[in-house]
């Protein structure tokens, strides 16, 4: 039954994902699934099998005798430039014959169909000068390779001399290892060419601006004459945010080349082997501390695997020493980052930008004290807090908004810790085969992008003389639920149902200058850039009202599916009728600019993040110390998102947060073959998490009682990024199982991911 | 004379083709041809399960349909088929159907490129227990892989679908489909080509036998869980494919006294049942392997004959002491399991011959057994390593053992030297730690991205103690645990 009183799908409700009947039916369209234009071809990308050389002949004669090829391109066939590098570093060309990684884009194919494409791209006859190469971190410090991007250093106070007076002192490595986003849609573009420079796209991407300006670039052409759509991804998490521009690129090559439609799918080996991962890192840490547990100081070193170009590991590497100090409070502190060249893919953004690997080394430090003072991690966690007087980042910003004192009391209590740790030494006291291990970690998240001048966002809203309302913004969907909030804060704005809400695809055609939907920044910017063109709208729909009935302005009032003026009520459909009829514009393009922020990197200092999220699991494990297999018996996760503009959409985010990072640092495990090849390119090597491995009790609640402080839409917080951080309390409690086979007298160090192999050479190596 | 076309129902479409490749799959006619776009790829290699659809056919006179990847399904093997998409399911009102009210109402979607292949599994869930337990939805989702929502929205959903209802219009269409596809039923061989490859569907075994006799060159595809990838993922030919998923007479299980024989075309899924009755211990390893729609068209004697070091069937079979029989022509030979495995790649089976059946004698009484499987994800993972053990114990000696590894070595082999060290000793831990510091002599293991040579032995090793904990009733496995 409908509420008069109420208008379905306010801003706060959790109404259903906008396009879950068409999900569910299978009716949603994704790239793929477009009707293709007659005559559409398809291209393929052909690729280098070495990891680092120069190619000293290309011969593809056999590929453009083979059936069905209409055109083949490399370096020689673009018009405009070789380069699609995000940072404008001019770091990372289409094609190339200088190879830097095994896998990397020599050619592409054009074919009458895909099969043919891909056949066609096998009989390239390549010969190489091959070079010595060096895939991680440590090999490529050996071989002295560079930097990809400037380092940052962050510090404050005198770490050198803090740790050389410390009580105790720790000094330790962790290796934590990079992610594939694994994307259940992979990268495609199908380009359109039209008249004069004309190119339409359509691609899975989060950064439809990015994508258009390279492919204006890779073409010659001014950005005017590209654009770039989209309705839904199938998945994104990061490795569409860049990674399209590849595909983009290619795609339109080929249909200016032909001057025929052209799609580009690449199969998932060729998607997981071309485009780049979560960062893996190697951290040196420093830590000094006292007898109450307290850190005086901590000097961190963050070596990151960055790959053979860029690509966006400079902000990656830069948000990971912005959560080195996750919740902690450190006196004096030095971290450094390491951004290193290796030939392999060039790493990317993937949920949480660098901000995970970052704040685990901080989760690592606090094991390292409770481990040597045999304190329960948590009581170790509490003393280091940040709080009153003790409330400076590393790069000098405040933290006014802390909750975590609240929200850690209030799970330790639902989640019932105290007892359940005691019976979990209790379990391991009897020695058993099989170990559990308890652990509650709190995450604080920065909201913003580092990147000062990709805080900004517009939205385009058109109402219709029939009342109906179509709203346009930049971000782009990819599963996260943004158009449905979005929605839901403009109806809430108009006070009409969410239903009279047509929620269309982004183009670059009707927002510009958009920034990458990322940084879990979607619903922040857009939400506000949305609701600042509904204000405008109906600010002249006031201002109308006003005149024609003659009242005050503030005797207009919107309720739920129609206006009230002065004593009048009119039904919102003949009010916006009769606006129409006096001409009032309908139609306003919305803006927004996140306040207050700003950062020096140079100096490294600033106000970064507009605000942080925070949130808090308690995890509990059980591991097979005969074969390392592990198993999550219960979590309870408290998780703040602000006032929540959809609880079940946050939930949502949350739960699938949680799964995927806990796949981060168990199964997921990348690996490369001495050749330089990635051994691990599909979901048959590369194994994220299923259904059954899932926490067996999994218990997610949203903080209800958070208002985010600072002015944001409707007083919520960003959800994507944070709750991916909480699994760090999985891969806690996996040490604390494997530590109770020493007793819990060392601390058990780890490195990620814990797949049954690290976790039984730890038992091992403890074991002595 | 042979059939020049296959037919199928496609929904509620026939669909005849006289043009079809050997290699071309059920996705890219739905995709590219039917242009039914619901269906999606996610892997073309059978481990994500977007591309889920159902496909029923005639067993016993009874119409049933199972969960397959469409993905390397090949399409001649659809002949006589009934071939549901997400596009055909609805409510019995018209509207959404259970499964698909209960996935939107628990926010059972995000990205949404994985839903239609989900909505398909429990739908094919539902349609056999629509008020499953949590674990037969874990069972029956293990072949799912869902990126965005961490499940738990969806096995709420799974939970729930039946109190949306328990009937759909498809269930009242059965004896019409039924009967539909039981006219079609001509008992012809089938021959399809599209002039560079043919595909062959044998209209009974004796036939399959003469076939493949006269084309030894022919690839036998049965459940195509192996061949399908060949195809989707390294870009082989099929010059001439036999396929043989269809042949009833070798999808039976039969019981005599001592043993169990096992038809060639029995999937993992039909062989479940007889399996854990008689063998209880392979309870868990069984469900271990793939998922739902890997099961339904993985058959026994593929899984046997293709010959992996890998392959789970093997190890706990070569323990049980599993024949095998071959048969080319008419001509039939018999051999114990384990010499059917000559080396990596090489299997004592000549042109023209086909596995027929296994045959699995029935635990003898004072034999002790477990099965294992490691793996790096707990689920639908390719073996690291995997043990079938079986221990004769007469008064507390072991009088016979039987350990057979995968994973170890280029073959499913046993460990001869530590079954040595066990035989003639009391049961004890010792005399299996003693045999676990044989194993070295028997194996040197590979490394690989599933596991490193060291982590193969020492678990190897390992698993020797977990068996002597479990058969004191200790407590050594997670699944065991509170
Ligand atoms: C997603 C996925 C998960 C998997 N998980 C597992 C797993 O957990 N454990 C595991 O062991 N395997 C697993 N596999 C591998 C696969 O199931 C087997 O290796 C496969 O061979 C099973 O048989 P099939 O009927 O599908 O074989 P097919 O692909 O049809 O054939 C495989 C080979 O055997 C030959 N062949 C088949 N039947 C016969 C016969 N009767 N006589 C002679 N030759 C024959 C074929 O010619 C071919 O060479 C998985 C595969 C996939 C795609
Ligand atoms: S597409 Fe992944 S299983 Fe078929
Ligand atoms: S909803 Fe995105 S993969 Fe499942």
């Amino acid at each position: 039954m409908k509420d008069e009183g109420r208008i379905t799908g306010a801003a706060h409700d959790s109404v259903i994902h906008d396009s879950a009947i068409k999900h569910v039916t299978g009716r949603a369209e994704y790239t793929d699934d477009i009707t293709e234009p007659v005559g559409c071809l398809h291209a393929y990308i052909g690729t280098a099998t070495v990891a680092k050389g120069r190619v000293t002949a290309l011969d593809l004669s056999a590929v453009r005798a083979a059936p069905g090829v209409v055109a083949v391109l490399t370096e020689e066939d673009i018009p405009g430039h070789n380069d699609i590098s995000p940072t404008g570093l001019n770091d990372e060309p289409i094609f190339t014959r200088d190879v830097q990684f095994h896998g990397q884009p020599l050619f592409a194919v054009v074919a009458e169909s895909r099969d043919m494409a891909r056949r066609a791209c096998t009989l390239a006859k390549v010969s190489y000068d091959r070079a010595d190469h060096a895939t991680d971190i440590d090999a490529a410090e050996a071989a002295g390779y560079p930097d990809v991007t400037a380092p940052l250093t962050l510090a404050r106070g005198d770490a050198a001399r803090a740790l050389a007076k410390a009580q105790h002192r720790i000094q330790g490595r962790m290796r934590v290892g990079g992610q594939d986003h694994m994307y259940l849609e992979g990268q495609i573009a199908l380009a359109i060419p039209g008249e004069d420079d004309e190119m339409t796209v359509f691609a899975s991407t989060q950064h439809p601006s990015e994508a258009q300006h390279m492919v204006a670039h890779a073409l010659g052409v001014p950005a005017n004459a590209v654009v770039v759509n989209v309705r839904r991804m199938g998945g994104g998490f990061g490795g569409k945010e860049t990674q399209m521009n590849l595909f983009c690129t290619v795609a339109a090559l080929a249909a200016r080349a032909t001057g025929r439609a052209v799609k580009l799918r690449p199969d998932r080996d060729q998607d997981m082997e071309i485009t780049g991962k979560r960062h893996d890192f190697r951290i040196d840490y420093d830590l000094g501390f006292d007898d109450s547990g307290r850190i005086l100081a901590v000097d961190g070193l963050f070596a990151a695997r960055c790959g053979w170009s860029a690509d966006l590991s400079g902000p990656v590497t830069d948000r990971a020493l912005f959560h080195a100090d996750n919740a902690y409070f450190y006196p004096d502190v030095r971290l450094r980052s390491r951004p290193i060249q290796t030939n392999t893919v060039s790493n990317t953004a993937f949920r949480g930008f660098g901000g995970p690997q970052g704040l685990i080394a901080a989760e690592r430090m606090i094991e390292e004290i409770a481990y040597k003072l045999g304190r329960d991690p948590l009581e170790v966690r509490r003393a280091n807090f940040y709080r009153e007087g003790a409330d400076v980042t590393p790069y000098h910003q405040q933290v006014t908004d802390n909750i975590l004192t609240r929200l850690v009391d209030e799970l330790e209590v639902s989640s019932d810790y105290q007892a359940r740790r005691k019976k979990v030494l209790d379990f391991n006291a009897k020695g058993g085969v099989i170990r559990k291990g308890i652990a509650l970690t709190p995450v604080k998240f920065g909201i913003s992008f580092t990147a000062t001048w990709y805080n900004q966002a517009g939205a385009l809203l058109h109402v219709y003389s029939d009342g109906s309302i179509h709203l346009n913004h930049g971000g782009t969907e990819m599963g996260q639920g943004l158009f449905t909030k979005v929605a839901q804060v403009v109806a809430e704005a108009f006070q009409v149902d969410l239903s009279r809400i047509k929620i269309t695809k982004t183009t670059t055609e009707k927002v510009p200058n958009t920034s990458a939907t990322a940084a879990s920044s979607g619903s922040d910017l857009n939400g506000m850039a949305a609701l600042n063109a509904a204000e405008q709208i109906k600010a002249r729909l006031v201002a109308f009202a006003a005149e024609k009935w003659g009242v005050a302005e503030d005797a207009v009032q919107f309720l739920p599916g129609r206006v009230a003026v002065g004593a009048d009520i009119v039904p919102w459909d003949d009010f916006i009728k009769s606006a129409y009829m006096a001409r009032v514009q309908l139609s306003a393009a919305g803006f927004y600019k996140t306040p207050e922020i700003h950062w020096d990197r140079a100096k490294g200092q600033g106000r970064p993040f507009y605000y942080y999220a925070y949130g808090a699991a308690c995890s509990e494990v059980s591991i097979d110390t005969l074969t390392g297999e592990t198993r999550v018996d219960r979590v309870d996760v408290l998780h703040d998102v602000g006032r929540s503009l959809n609880p079940a959409l946050d939930l949502g985010q949350v739960e699938g947060a949680f799964v995927q990072g806990m796949g981060w640092l168990t199964s997921e495990e990348l690996v490369w073959d001495d050749a330089g090849r990635l051994r691990t390119h599909a979901p048959s090597t590369y194994k994220i998490p299923l259904a059954s491995d899932r926490p067996r009790i999994f218990n997610v609640a949203l903080a209800e009682w958070s208002v985010n402080p600072e002015r944001t839409i409707k007083r919520s917080k960003a959800v994507g990024e944070p709750p991916f951080m909480l699994p760090v309390s999985v891969f806690e409690a996996i040490g604390m199982a494997v530590a109770s086979v020493a007793d819990y007298r060392e601390c058990p160090r780890l490195d990620a991911p814990a797949t049954p192999e690290r976790v039984l050479m730890a038992v091992e190596r403890l074991r002595g | 004379m042979a059939r020049d076309h296959i037919r199928f129902l496609l929904n509620d479409r026939e669909v005849t083709l006289h043009d079809v490749a050997a290699t071309d799959t059920l996705l890219d006619h739905l995709r590219l041809t039917a242009r039914l776009r619901g269906t999606k790829e996610g892997c073309a290699e059978g481990d994500c399960g977007a591309c889920t659809v159902l496909v029923g056919r005639l067993e016993g006179g009874a119409l049933r349909y199972q969960p397959v990847n469409a993905c390397i399904r090949f399409l001649a093997s659809c002949d006589g088929c009934h071939v549901v998409t997400v596009e055909h399911l609805r409510g019995t009102d018209g509207g959404l159907h259970p499964v698909q009210r209960a996935m939107v109402d628990h926010h059972g979607s995000q990205c949404g490129f994985c839903t239609p292949g989900f909505v398909m599994a429990l739908y094919a869930l539902w349609m056999e227990n629509p008020t499953p337990s949590e674990p037969e939805v874990e069972r029956a989702l293990q072949g799912n892989l869902c990126r965005c929502t961490g499940y738990a929205p969806i096995i709420r959903a799974a939970l729930a679908m039946g109190a949306h209802g328990t009937t759909d219009p498809l269930m009242d269409e059965r004896a019409q489909v039924a009967a539909r596809l039981a006219a079609w039923a001509d008992g012809d061989r089938v021959e399809v080509t599209n002039g560079q490859s043919r595909a062959i569907l044998p209209a009974c075994v004796d036939d399959l036998a003469q076939v493949f006799a006269q084309n030894p060159d022919a690839r036998i595809v049965a459940g195509a869980t192996d061949v399908g990838l060949w195809v989707t993922k390294f870009l082989r030919d099929l010059p001439v494919a036999v396929f043989i998923g269809h042949l009833h007479d070798l999808r039976a299980v039969t019981e005599t006294e001592d043993a169990l024989h096992i038809g060639a075309l029995v999937s993992y899924e039909d062989a479940r049942a007889p399996l854990v009755t008689h063998f209880p211990h392979m309870t868990r390893y069984w469900d271990r392997i793939a998922g739902w729609q890997v099961r339904a068209m993985g058959t026994l004697g593929g899984n046997i004959a293709n010959g992996s070091p890998i392959g789970d069937t093997p190890p706990p079979f070569i323990a049980l002491g599993a024949r095998l029989v071959l048969r080319k022509g008419a001509v039939r030979r018999e051999m114990p399991l384990e010499e059917f495995f000559l080396d990596y790649g090489n299997q004592d089976r000549a042109p023209g011959e086909f596995v027929e059946k296994i045959i699995l004698p029935k635990p003898a009484p004072g034999t002790l057994h477990a099965a294992y499987k490691l793996s790096k994800r707990r689920d639908e993972d390719i073996t690291a390593v995997a043990l079938g053990i079986c221990l004769t114990v007469a008064d507390g000696t072991i009088t016979g053992a039987k350990l057979a590894f995968g994973g170890m070595a280029a073959t499913p082999k046993r460990a001869a030297h530590a079954e040595a060290a066990l035989v003639g000793q009391p049961f004890a831990l010792d005399t299996l730690q003693n045999a676990a510091k044989a194993l070295p002599q028997d194996f040197t293991p590979l490394s690989d991205m599933r596991a490193s040579a060291d982590y193969r032995m020492r678990a190897a090793q390992n698993l020797l103690t977990r068996f002597w904990l479990e058969q004191s009733g200790e407590v050594a496995a997670l699944e065991d645990v509170q």
